[in-house]
């Protein structure tokens, strides 16, 4: 076998005595495609900073080329070829494609002048050699973030790499960009290119890698080929024990009365007449493209789309939901798509968020009554295990996986009984993600709440519905009962959609 | 006109632009005499040399309100050694005050590098130091004409043309036009054509990232504001050079002119946007509009509201465009 490109031995990394990394070996050859996995704070992202140059390990050691570098910087990691797409891509948004691409050789040959020809010349060459076709002059804040992503990766060819290391890089991007990006990757890999993917999506590494390695906490749990490896084997890997992929069925009385029921729903430029039946202890997924329509579906429900047509019964009595407060008055509750930006107060505790929808219910007179407020929410803490040290944390400090349960733990607090759940589990790691499922389904069982859950994720559709429609260009085209449809089934079908 | 043409940020600048030239000289037919158009680019001069120094800042995600003071400070003690030591020369003069508007440039770099603030809060406080100590230690008395050096004067009044009116009184076009077109000319070409102007975009454009690509931000950001300080060091003193005479407590209110100018031309207060053409047309359009409010007499304090609304004006129509093109 070759030497590696680089190795890590017995790497150790501190932050203010708290272990980030211990006692870490990982070693990437040449030319393979290896992926990372592990939950967020396992220590993913400390590994690329390492590699990178930006940090310093305490212990252990770095090894190029199987020989031991002692003291990496960032110029030397690039000089060496390695080079990190991040998340937010570290492009230009106000400068054009050509110039992107150009100017880290610029940087690199410690040019002073700038030759409007050869910044031409070497974006045209940066894209011919990854096969793409992106206008050269096109302003790179005004591209799709899928372009954007080949961008950076473009320029990172041109520094001569030898080792691309992508963090999260299937995180925004669709199902069909991803395919593209899994294509590209087997390219470069052809030119002899190593390349890192730090993921925790589980698909997309087995679909792609050849080795795998697993952290968890600090430490590599397992290593190896990825023929080795199944979903739910990196899963146990990755949290530590086996998570729970049973999917869910009725119980209940087939025969039982809908809760909600809508008849011939429309959203002007959105949906085209559909019908929706959830009974209670229903957990209905909806998927369908962007565009599809489902989001609006979703916000006419919660009285977010007041222009909206169609007859809605709750419990058999026609209802009127033209404001959120209609909604909420019928006991309806929405946990929106991007709850970072619609759904929380990251600046506020996690006992002000779970309490903001409830604060009529608890206030005496003017005031709020401070100990039923207390004894509510750490009644919610407990019931959702929320893990922060009090109801005093703020809530931006949390991880996403306990941020979600906060906004869980807010509509319970309202006593929903509907509830619209727009990607539960978004950004979520593995281990948190089956936690929030199972708080989903327990809800359904145990306190009989009609759950609509729209979602992108085909394995958490099929999962934990025990329906699953498919909605293209504001209409239902597809229904499936649980357990009637396979993945493959249920992704081919989409994949026809576009 | 071609499509690429319209798509420019500029092309607004020139759209209103030929707009207002065309509303004043219907209103005012005497805009358009060559007696005005002369008048009009001399006031262009020192104002417009000033931001050309701001574009580099707000190019680079900041903002700069200290140059004016900067600009005084520099005036002020230039002319006041000179007298002292009965210099007779133009060139060192000119020479000291861009050196000394360096230094202050770099004492804002400094600060904002230093200690991670905030350019606004940076550039007040050194604005405000800088003329307290200037009234406090160098003098509160204006120097005028017969004070002034002699040879900064004859050096102000050189004309490129000399033209005689009906009525027999003279008028011409300023050579300091030269010196705001030569450095516009230089200043436009290390935007467009070193990297450390590139690296002003980038550094607005994405701070984070043009650090790790690798530029010296350091350099980027010392290089926007010592060209800022420098420039306005020397357009003071050009400014007095004009005026015949140096006050201590001149360029009062000039940033907002001067923002509200660069803004005017396209660059973006966020950073990262805005060219050298773009800004000689917001400085010529700013300075045209409070120049024809004057000649329609209408007082000085309705021309601040102008100034107001048009930077209000401005700025919202560039972020509309940003945002437009984010979507």
């Amino acid at each position: 076998m070759n030497t590696s490109l680089i190795e890590l031995r017995g790497v150790g990394k501190r932050f203010s005595g708290i272990r980030a990394l211990d006692d870490v070996s990982l070693a990437v050859r040449r030319g393979e495609i290896h992926c990372l996995a592990g939950e967020n704070g396992s220590g993913k992202s400390t590994i690329i900073k390492i590699m990178s140059g930006v940090y310093q390990p305490d212990e252990g050691e770095i090894l190029i080329d199987g020989t031991a570098v002692k003291h990496l910087t960032p110029v030397e990691s690039v000089r060496h070829g390695i080079q990190v797409i991040y998340q937010d891509f570290s492009l230009f948004g106000n400068l054009t494609v050509a110039e992107n691409l150009a100017l880290n050789s610029f940087l690199r040959e410690r040019r002073r002048l700038v030759s409007w020809r050869a910044v031409r010349a070497l974006g045209r060459r940066a894209l011919d050699r990854l096969g793409v076709d992106i206008d050269l002059d096109a302003e790179v804040g005004a591209l799709p973030t899928s372009a954007k992503q080949l961008v950076a990766i473009a320029r990172a060819l041109m520094s001569d790499a030898r080792l691309i290391i992508m963090d999260e890089p299937t995180t925004a991007l669709t199902r069909n960009e991803v395919e593209r990006l899994m294509t590209i990757t087997h390219a470069i890999q052809r030119d002899g290119i190593a390349v890192l993917f730090v993921s925790h999506k589980m698909r997309e590494m087995l679909e792609i890698s050849e080795t795998l390695t697993v952290m968890r906490n600090g430490r590599v749990v397992v290593e190896g080929p990825i023929v080795d490896f199944d979903e739910a084997s990196i899963t146990r890997h990755m949290t530590g024990h086996d998570v729970s992929t049973a999917i869910y069925s009725r119980t209940h009385d087939a025969g039982l009365a809908p809760r909600l029921e809508a008849k011939g729903m429309t959203v002007p430029g959105a949906v085209e007449g559909v019908d929706l039946s959830l009974r209670p202890g229903d957990i209905v997924g909806l998927s369908g493209l962007i565009g599809s329509g489902r989001t609006e579906l979703a916000l006419a429900l919660f009285g977010m789309r007041p222009d909206h047509g169609g007859e809605i019964r709750i419990d058999g009595k026609p209802v009127s939901l033209r404001s959120v407060a209609d909604a909420i008055r019928h006991r309806i509750a929405y946990v929106p798509e991007d709850r970072l930006t619609e759904g929380l107060f990251l600046t506020q505790s996690v006992q002000r968020n779970i309490l903001a929808s409830s604060l009529d219910r608890i206030t005496r007179g003017l005031v709020v009554d401070r100990s039923r407020a207390e004894a509510s929410t750490s009644e919610m803490i407990e019931a959702m295990q929320i893990a922060a040290p009090s109801g005093t944390t703020l809530v931006g400090n949390l991880s996403g996986g306990n941020q979600q349960r906060v906004v869980l733990a807010r509509w319970l607090l309202t006593e929903a009984r509907i509830l619209i759940l727009n990607g539960p589990t978004v950004g979520v790691d593995v281990g948190s993600k089956a936690e929030i499922h199972r708080i989903i389904r327990d809800l359904a069982v145990k306190r009989g709440l009609a759950v609509l859950m729209i979602s992108d994720d085909v394995p958490e559709l099929l999962g934990n519905c025990n329906e699953v429609i498919l909605m293209h260009r504001g209409r239902f085209v597809e229904r499936y009962a649980a357990g009637a449809a396979t993945e493959d089934v249920l992704t081919d079908r989409l994949r026809t959609l576009s | 006109m071609p499509i690429s043409f319209l798509r420019r940020p500029e092309a607004i600048v020139v759209v209103v632009l030929a707009i207002a030239m065309i509303g004043i000289g219907v209103v005012n037919p005497a805009f358009w005499s060559l007696d005005n158009q002369f008048g009009l680019l001399r006031s262009n001069v020192v104002i417009g040399i000033m931001a050309l120094g701001v574009l580099l800042v707000m190019i680079s995600g900041g903002i700069d309100v200290s140059f004016p003071a900067f600009a005084v400070a520099a005036m002020y003690l230039t002319v006041k050694g000179m007298i002292q030591f009965d210099y007779t020369g133009v060139a060192l003069p000119f020479f000291a005050a861009t050196v000394i508007g360096l230094l202050l440039g770099g004492f804002n770099a400094f600060c904002i590098r230093a200690f991670r603030m905030i350019p606004l809060i940076v550039t007040l406080g050194t604005a405000s130091v800088v003329r307290g100590l200037l009234l406090g230690l160098v003098g509160t008395s204006t120097i005028n004409v017969d004070k002034m050096p002699p040879q900064l004067i004859d050096f102000g009044k050189t004309d490129l043309v000399n033209l005689t009116l009906a009525d027999g009184s003279r008028y011409g076009l300023t050579a300091m036009i030269l010196i705001y077109a030569a450095l516009a000319l230089a200043i436009h070409l290390a935007l467009r054509y070193t990297l450390i102007g590139r690296s002003l975009y980038a550094f607005g454009g994405a701070p984070e990232a043009a650090a790790r690509v690798g530029f010296d931000t350091r350099k980027t950001l010392f290089f926007a504001y010592c060209t800022a300080g420098a420039l306005a060091g020397f357009a003071g003193l050009l400014h007095a050079s004009m005026i015949w005479l140096a006050n201590p407590r001149d360029f009062v209110g000039f940033e907002l002119d001067v923002i509200a100018a660069v803004v005017l031309g396209g660059a973006s207060i966020f950073g990262g946007k805005g060219s050298v053409p773009g800004t000689l047309l917001g400085v010529f359009l700013l300075v045209m509009i409070k120049n024809s409010l004057i000649i329609m007499h209408i007082d000085t304090t309705w021309q601040q509201v102008v100034v107001g609304l048009v930077i209000i004006g401005a700025t919202t129509l560039t972020a509309w465009r940003d945002r437009k093109r984010v979507a």
